[in-house]
């Protein structure tokens, strides 16, 4: 048997951050403790007309308390039913899935740069913590609610881009990234696929690396549906077509790896 | 208490077996069930070389079920002799290869490379709909699916399970046309050909427009169709469609069916194997069943 679980974990906190952003955290200790920054987990619905799991990204590891924190938004009936539960509250949980970022190819000395867009923003938190060394920090919003961006103020420079101008430079974090002029030796990303498409050319126009985290609708969520695939450059191992799996060899792959 | 079963002449140590394309070849459920508490795992669709399948979304939540369209993506029969197979071969579980093609020849090239492995039956997929040639094109006209049936059992090693559609009118026609070709069982349901449409974007909710419904949605479809083929041809039956609880298990076995299949559930709760064995064999022991092929086709 592997590292991954199935349980029914308890609601420790659930809150509204702003809108239709929430924050959860439950109690899953051994889920908490196998978990790195970038990893995933199975969220289940109560509702028994909703078979498949939600794939939510980790925000937060506690490995003392046991327990993940989970930033989410209401994209559909799923995420909402998810939303109305409280403290002391039961979910059906499975992780930690996927492999998370690549946190050791940054050697001593390289400045990373972590951007983040929308609800790509939350494991981005995680990860700020993980990374050693100087680093800039890239957040994209639609508008000024700038949810967890005073909480990355503690892990590097932070620059702040918004759809509509409201806060920070108005665009998108590649705007924010040009604006300011910076340069970074390692780009993590994570964000809807317009604003990874975007990171995948600048970063090979300047000649750096870029680790982006995906996004697809999944199913089993632990590599055996083949529902979440993305295309490769090369010939994927498992599959022996130029098709890999986001939930098992991702989500997080280097930009050079995929075509978006 | 015996909860054995006899396929085809391989013995199965319960009835309990996975649906083809939810389980994978095991490997990523083995880390989460006992993969030596299975009567038999069956793999997911293999042809003689890779495929790429459909473009993504592939799948989409329907109520009480879903659509995919995943399009048969495989690594081909060379990789999972290489990787698949050996895996399988260090449990105690029977080996159920489903295997697809586009043609005739693509077929037999493949129960030709599978001749001498540790596969104990071959499952024939004729009942995909998801992929525009071969597939559910031989698995919705009699004449042709008997016609596979009987050029693969010509160069088959193990014994062949042909896979039905319920994609049409009458099932039983194809149950007799697969029997009058040779075939040692068949399995059924394969999905339901469904569609989604997403009205915020005004697209399709998969890439394929269409998908195959799976899940508890069409679980009395599946029943109804497993009796009916029961009643058609003398063939043993894995029957599949739905199932999550042993419960569910028990009306296919009731119905007819031999062994049956966990599909779209172990996406749900990746226990749900050995879940829906230890649920049937709670059963058995509160009716006081001694043999569970006294309860296959039992209903009253």
């Amino acid at each position: 048997m592997g590292k991954k679980e199935q349980i029914t974990a308890v609601i420790t906190k659930q809150v509204c951050m702003t809108g239709s952003i929430y924050e959860m955290h439950i109690k899953a200790e051994r889920i908490a403790c196998e978990a790195k920054a970038g990893q995933f987990v199975s969220l289940y619905c109560k509702e028994g007309g909703r078979l498949l799991p939600r794939p939510i990204s980790i925000c937060g590891i506690n490995k003392e308390k046991g327990e993940l924190r989970l930033v989410y938004r209401i994209a559909g009936e799923g995420t909402k039913e998810f939303s109305n539960l409280k403290s002391g509250d039961e979910i059906v949980v499975t992780g930690p899935l996927g492999n998370g970022f690549m946190t050791e190819d940054l050697k001593e000395g390289m400045h990373a740069v972590l951007l983040g867009g929308g609800i790509g923003i939350p494991p981005m938190l995680e990860l700020a913590k993980a990374l050693p060394g100087e680093k800039t920090i890239v957040l994209g919003y639609r508008d000024a609610d700038t949810f967890l961006a005073n909480e990355f103020e503690a892990y590097g420079r932070v620059l702040i881009a918004s759809d509509n101008g409201s806060v920070g430079v108005k665009g998108t974090v590649l705007d924010a990234l040009r604006e300011h002029n910076v340069s970074g030796d390692l780009l993590f990303a994570c964000g809807p696929k317009p604003m990874l498409r975007g990171i995948k050319e600048y970063a090979e126009k300047a000649g750096i690396r870029a680790q982006l985290s995906l996004e697809e609708r999944m199913a089993c969520g632990i590599g055996a549906c083949l529902a979440c695939v993305c295309k490769t450059t090369k010939k994927d191992e498992h599959s022996q077509v130029n098709n890999t799996r986001i939930c098992k060899e991702g989500p997080v792959f280097y930009a050079e790896d995929i075509e978006l | 208490m015996n909860l054995s079963v006899d396929i085809a002449g391989v013995t199965l140590k319960n009835p309990v077996t996975v649906a083809s394309g939810t389980f994978g070849s095991g490997i990523e459920y083995g880390e989460f069930v006992d993969l030596n508490r299975l009567g038999a795992v069956t793999t997911k669709g293999v042809a003689n070389v890779p495929w790429p399948g459909n473009p993504t979304p592939r799948i989409a939540e329907t109520c009480g079920g879903m659509m995919n369209a995943i399009g048969l993506q495989n690594p081909g029969l060379a990789t999972f002799k290489e990787r698949d197979l050996p895996f399988l071969a260090q449990y105690d579980t029977k080996v159920i290869v489903n295997v697809c093609g586009r043609s005739k020849e693509d077929y037999i090239d493949a129960v030709e490379q599978l001749a001498d492995t540790n596969a104990d039956l071959l499952e024939i997929n004729i009942s995909c709909p998801n992929v525009k040639e071969g597939g559910i094109a031989f698995g919705q006209n009699p004449k042709m699916a008997e016609e596979i049936t009987a050029a693969v059992k010509k160069h088959a090693k193990q014994p062949v399970i042909m896979k039905l559609s319920p994609n049409v009118t009458d099932i039983t026609e194809m149950a007799r046309a697969v029997e009058a070709g040779g075939a040692d069982a068949v399995s059924l349901i394969n999905t339901l050909t469904g569609m989604k449409i997403d009205v915020e974007r005004r697209t399709f909710a998969v890439a394929n427009k269409t998908g195959g419904l799976s899940g508890p949605a069409i679980k009395p479809v599946a029943v109804r169709m497993v009796y009916q083929v029961a009643n058609a041809i003398r063939l043993p039956i894995i029957g599949m469609g739905g199932i999550r609880t042993a419960e569910d298990a028990l009306e296919f076995i009731l119905a007819g069916a031999t062994a049956v299949a966990v599909g779209t559930a172990n996406f749900v709760n990746p226990y749900t194997t050995v879940e829906v064995i230890d649920g049937i064999t709670a059963y058995m022991e509160r009716h006081g069943i001694e043999d569970i092929k006294d309860l296959i086709g039992c209903v009253k």
